[in-house]
């Protein structure tokens, strides 16, 4: 990898501060949080902001408000590391904590926030390059070039969606914040992405990801599954939010969705709606039985491909057992 | 025949004479040892640990500027043209170096002298260098480089074994990858034959033939290579540079650099180097060439690799694909063994003929092997070259021997312990490829790790997803033979005792974290009686120190551990008599110890070791002392028996326990239990630190690592990144309990024998094997990863063959063999065709 580029640093102290500078330097701007992200892509090339807004210093991104059985709003520049440690959302949002937790290695939490997190760069072996290892396949659709080399004849990017959080969160239908040029909106979570792997949010912009909320609990139950080589720290190859709402012991709503297998977090619906209705039990072989049959519409969908560690067919073939372990941890 | 002693052979001339008792110090009582077998501290580990430590990329030197190398973006092609005049034109730049002006190759082994520093018409793969740029500072050369207008006329792309065999008559000659090797891009090919196969085969009651695979994975030292050159102005060029071989890098410098400057004003000073593993074993590209900027320049010039170029650099495990089989009696004794390896090479020769002869050599020192043939080819590919690591060539038929015995277990209906401790090879024993085994603690190594894993009552008998499994290895303490042929001593040793009290320790070898450097401290003290941490050792500078070969094949404890033995015992010679005269005392009464030289009958009565230099040199002038050591001459005197044989082969036995989840195929391995014969431990701290090392390596090359390629898009590494090219971290390292079996060697200082690479080749089968217990498939193949447990889950709920592994090998016009007989058939060592020929001459 090489150095970092030049490039002119802000440290605006606010958000409003932060969308302003941005604006002013349009596409050449990026905002950085934790940089764990952005920095070894600019490193890799694969990003070139000349500005860089830093949003190390607006404290109005760094707050957590709610209380249990309302919604609560974390600001996006909170560590991954303080969320991992908050004892309250341990107690009260263990499968988001879990999944912040696993994302890379404590020191990158440190740094990485859940804002940033949200808006991980999608991945790719043939993407997450340096300069001359591009130059040599010359380069790719995502950066660059005109191919797109998991895929060649296809029209579009197969970069994978990477975000432990993401497919947890949009399981559990949380929202976000964005602050731009025009003013503030909020939006479902599953809003922000779209099936792309270049074009990967809806984000616009100038926009900046400020706060997201998570949903009142009330009666739901979710579960964070993730697939990597090591236990220690690699991104997810495959990840599997799970949320189940209940009634009783019967599920009155269902959301699954597979994440680091296609260029979003894949809603599992033929899943999710088989488990709406019926009766689920822990330890009771029909259940089981019922859970077995639903994950396995969850093969279909997930789009694993070439382009990230471990067999693709394998991954492939992994996610109904882990979207039926998922489901499982949620009753 | 004779056998060989391994005394140490005599060099060095300060103190000629009688040669000491150090031969026989291996049999002292470990109890009357001081620094020997005692866990002392490393002399660098503070440096080490503090960070004060200068590593080459520390080195920063006023006026230096920065090299960077542009290389290749294609795996093969004709280079047609190279422009650098924009980049001569770049503000900052102050040298561009092309392949045509240093047109002299080079290579660590004599016989494959096929690199250039960069590459002048042809580009191999991707990473060749093909110009090297110094400039102010590392982003200009960069941007230099990328001004450099390179045209290439492609060549057809080889990146497997299969490619690199297809129709070797047929292709174009233009298309091979070398023009040397010996057809098409077969670098290699060899067959031997030690005994009658055909008739052990009939006489076996059980016959397997196995295929297996090891992919080919790299060192990955934390440390990426640096060098800085500089030319002093007497035009003395020294190059200061992490490498494991400085006498090796001397040669390569000497060599490709004749026509600029002659070899004794060429000095190299190895730096300590953050982790070697083989990696930094052959002399580099990137290291003549930041010698010819500095010259062409003027000014220092410092190159640090970045990650990706390491993993292009390379030098790693070769991949091999093998065939390996095996005939039996019932109660397991191995009448025959054949075995049949293809290496894929890579793009360059490297250690690569060495490598190929040790993917034959040490099947037969573990076990007893009445009848053994081999076949090895060596195949290049447009990819990293590979080379040494690790075990070098040894691991790979390792994996496939310890596999197929617990598959002879399982068949036989024999416990896998049992079974290897029937027919341990013997000590002292020659096996029939003629390396001459030396003490031999394998069978002690077994129990231990059985004991203390309960293996046999655990093995066979675990529940669904469990297992446990046993491998077991040999490595060699040194190779018996150098790099390139000579007579001169191995390793040479100077002392310099001055009158302060000072000893000071000069030796060309190379520390890489291992503890060579300590070593030598240990072993000085222990026979003056001081601290280690009072002496001073200066090492890997070719300037100062006399030649050590270098940091590979577990050669330095050994070979230095020899040379400064004898050193020391000749400089205790020197004082003895004069101190024996001040104290009017006989010669034999004089004891060292504590700092001080003294009666042993009456202690009080001494001096300091300080006066005790002081009185010899009053007699006899400065006192100074010379060691070297020559490995024994090998009993393997067929051509092809240079590669095995070693003053002393170290044994390894290794228990691993898995945790498979049947549903996924993915596993944990909580526990490792390893029993290493080290012969003797000089300091054990640091073996069972090289025993631990060793498990973890081979943890990561059993579970996780490869040197995936592309070979469908341009052959590009298909992951060259610490994030991506998986490694265990500490994280994942399981449980290790490590037993050190010490049986002493008659050829080590005090006994000892290697620990650096054996220990690390028992856990890639064992991890295989235990994989077999624990769900019933075998994966033949290395890493053991969880797609392929998987996958031969699923075959076997299929009523498939419940196996992942390899299917074929790449058809080869084998040469008719080297034959010769073994020791238990009345050979000589020498091939048949040559018995006749030598028995004539000895007579004449």
């Amino acid at each position: 990898m090489l150095r970092l580029p030049k490039f002119t640093l802000h440290r605006p102290t606010s958000a409003a501060d932060a969308v302003r500078i941005a604006a002013g330097h349009g596409p050449e701007a990026s905002y950085v949080a934790g940089g764990t992200d952005l920095y070894p892509n600019m490193k890799r090339r694969v990003q070139r902001p000349t500005h860089v807004v830093s949003l190390s210093r607006c404290a109005d991104l760094r707050s957590r408000a709610g209380v249990a059985g309302a919604e609560v709003t974390l600001g996006a520049m909170t560590t991954l590391t303080a969320i991992e440690r908050d004892p309250w959302l341990q107690e009260h949002y263990p499968a988001f904590v879990h999944a912040a937790s696993v994302i890379s290695t404590p020191l990158l939490r440190n740094m990485g926030t859940i804002g940033g997190n949200l808006l991980l760069d999608t991945r790719c072996n043939y993407y997450d390059q340096n300069y001359e290892w591009r130059e040599s396949i010359s380069f790719c659709m995502k950066c660059d070039g005109s191919t797109c080399w998991v895929a060649p004849s296809s029209p579009r990017c197969w970069a994978v969606q990477s975000s432990d959080t993401v497919p947890l969160l949009c399981a559990i239908g949380a929202h976000v914040t964005l602050l731009g040029p025009d003013g503030e909106r909020r939006i479902p979570l599953t809003d922000l992405y779209r099936d792309d792997g270049i074009a990967y949010t809806t984000k616009r912009p100038g926009e900046l990801l400020t706060h997201l909320h998570l949903p009142a609990l009330n009666g739901w139950r979710a579960s964070y599954r993730k697939l990597r080589r090591r236990g220690s720290f690699d991104f997810p190859v495959l990840g599997v939010g799970a949320c189940l709402h209940f009634d009783g012991d019967v599920v009155t709503r269902a959301e699954v969705r597979i994440g680091g297998a296609g260029s979003h977090a894949i809603p599992a619906v033929k899943t999710a709606a088989m488990l709406v209705g019926q009766r689920l039990r822990r330890d009771d072989a029909a259940s089981g039985e019922l859970i077995r049959a639903a994950a396995q519409e969850a093969y279909k969908p997930t789009r694993a491909m070439d382009n990230t560690d471990l067999d693709a067919a394998w991954r492939k073939k992994m996610a109904p057992v882990f979207v039926s372990r998922a489901i499982q941890d949620c009753l | 025949m004779a056998p060989e002693t391994g005394m140490p052979e005599s060099g060095g001339a300060t103190a000629g004479g009688e040669r000491a008792e150090g031969r026989y110090l291996h049999a002292v009582d470990a109890a009357s040892l001081s620094v020997i077998g005692k866990p002392w501290r490393k002399i660098d580990a503070r440096s080490r640990v503090t960070g004060q430590t200068k590593y080459a990329d520390d080195l920063a030197l006023p006026r230096m500027l920065a090299c960077k190398l542009l290389r290749s973006s294609v795996a093969h092609a004709r280079i047609k043209s190279i422009d650098t005049s924009a980049a001569e034109a770049l503000g900052g730049v102050h040298a561009v170096l092309v392949g045509s002006e240093l047109p002299v190759a080079f290579g660590i082994l004599p016989v494959s002298q096929d690199e250039h520093t960069l590459c002048i018409d042809k580009v191999r793969f991707i990473g060749d260098p093909v110009a090297a740029v110094a400039a102010v500072d590392e982003d200009t050369a960069w941007e230099a480089c990328r001004l450099i207008r390179v045209e290439y006329e492609p060549l057809d792309v080889v990146t497997s074994v299969f490619d690199a065999a297809r129709d070797p008559h047929g292709m174009d000659p233009a298309d091979r990858i070398h023009d040397y090797g010996r057809e098409g891009n077969l670098h290699r090919c060899e067959h031997l034959e030690f005994g009658d196969l055909d008739a052990a085969f009939a006489e076996s009651d059980l016959v397997r033939e196995d295929l297996c695979f090891f992919e080919g994975n790299t060192h990955l030292p934390m440390e990426e290579h640096s060098t800085v050159a500089f030319t002093d102005p007497d035009g003395k060029l020294c190059v200061m540079s992490s490498t494991q071989t400085p006498h090796y890098l001397h040669r390569a410098l000497a060599k490709v650099l004749a026509a600029f400057v002659p070899p004794h004003k060429i000095r190299v000073i190895a730096c300590p180097n953050g982790g070697g593993f083989g990696g930094k074993s052959d002399p580099f590209n990137h290291e003549i060439a930041v010698a010819r900027l500095s010259m062409k320049t003027g000014r220092p010039v410092k190159i640090t690799l970045t990650r990706e170029e390491v993993f292009q650099t390379h030098r790693g495990r070769h991949p091999v694909l093998m065939k390996s089989r095996i005939g039996v009696s019932k109660d397991g004794r191995i009448k025959a063994l054949e075995f049949e390896t293809h290496l894929d090479g890579g793009a360059y020769g490297s250690y690569g003929t060495a490598s190929t002869f040790y993917t034959g050599a040490l099947q037969c020192v573990t076990y007893k092997v009445d009848n053994y043939h081999f076949k090895g080819a060596r195949w290049f590919t447009n990819k990293a070259p590979c080379g040494p690591k690790r075990g070098h060539g040894t691991p790979q038929p390792r994996f496939a021997l310890e596999t197929q015995l617990d598959k002879v277990a399982v068949e036989l209906g024999i416990d896998p312990a049992t079974l290897r401790s029937r027919h341990l090879a013997e000590a002292g024993s020659l096996t029939a490829n003629w390396m001459r085994i030396g003490s031999m603690g394998l069978g002690e190594c077994i129990e231990r790790v059985c004991a203390g894993s309960g293996f046999r009552e655990r093995w066979g008998r675990l529940p669904l997803g469990r297992g446990v499994g046993l491998a077991c290895s040999s490595y060699l303490s040194g190779a018996g033979l150098p790099i390139y042929w000579n007579a001169m001593p191995h390793s040479g040793v100077q002392l310099k005792l001055d009158r302060s009290g000072l000893v000071t320790v000069f030796c060309g070898s190379t520390d890489i974290g291992q503890g060579s450097n300590s070593i030598l401290a240990y072993i000085v003290a222990e026979v003056f009686g001081l601290d280690p941490q009072d002496l001073r050792v200066v090492t890997s500078d070719t300037d100062l120190t006399p030649v050590d070969l270098g940091s590979y094949s577990s050669r330095v404890t050994v070979m230095t551990g020899n040379a400064a033995l004898q050193a020391a015992e000749r400089a205790r010679d020197l004082l003895v008599p004069h101190v024996a005269a001040q104290l009017d005392i006989p010669k034999g009464r004089v004891t060292f110890g504590g700092g001080r030289v003294f009666d042993c009958e009456d202690p009080e009565r001494g001096m300091t070791f300080a006066e005790a230099v002081g009185t010899a040199e009053a007699k006899i002038g400065t006192i100074g002392t010379t060691g070297s050591y020559r490995p024994p001459k090998s009993p393997a005197r067929y051509k092809g028996g240079g590669v095995g044989p070693s003053p002393s082969y170290s044994y390894t036995a290794a228990v691993v326990e898995v945790d498979v989840d049947p549903e996924t195929g993915i596993y944990t391995v909580p526990r490792i239990w390893v029993a290493h014969d080290i012969g003797r431990a000089i300091n054990p701290a640091l073996v069972v630190g090289q025993v631990e090392g060793s498990v973890y390596m081979g943890l990561g090359e059993a579970m996780m690592e490869e040197m995936s390629y592309r070979g469908n898009r341009f052959g590009v590494h298909k992951i060259p990144s610490m994030l991506e090219y998986k490694s265990p971290t500490s994280m994942e390292m399981p449980e290790v309990v490590t037993y050190l079996v010490e049986d002493p060697d008659p050829n080590g200082p005090f006994g000892a024998k290697e620990a650096g690479q054996g220990p690390l080749l028992p856990i890639m089968p064992a991890v295989a094997n235990a994989i077999y217990d624990a769900v019933g498939v075998r994966v033949d193949e290395v890493p053991v990863t969880p797609e392929k447990v998987f996958d031969a889950m699923q075959r076997k709920a299929q009523g498939k063959e419940a196996r992942y592994g390899p299917r074929e090998l790449p058809r080869v016009e084998w040469p008719e063999p080297r034959r010769v007989r073994t020791p238990w058939q009345g050979g000589t060592g020498v091939e048949v065709e040559r018995e006749d020929e030598l028995a004539r001459s000895s007579q004449g």
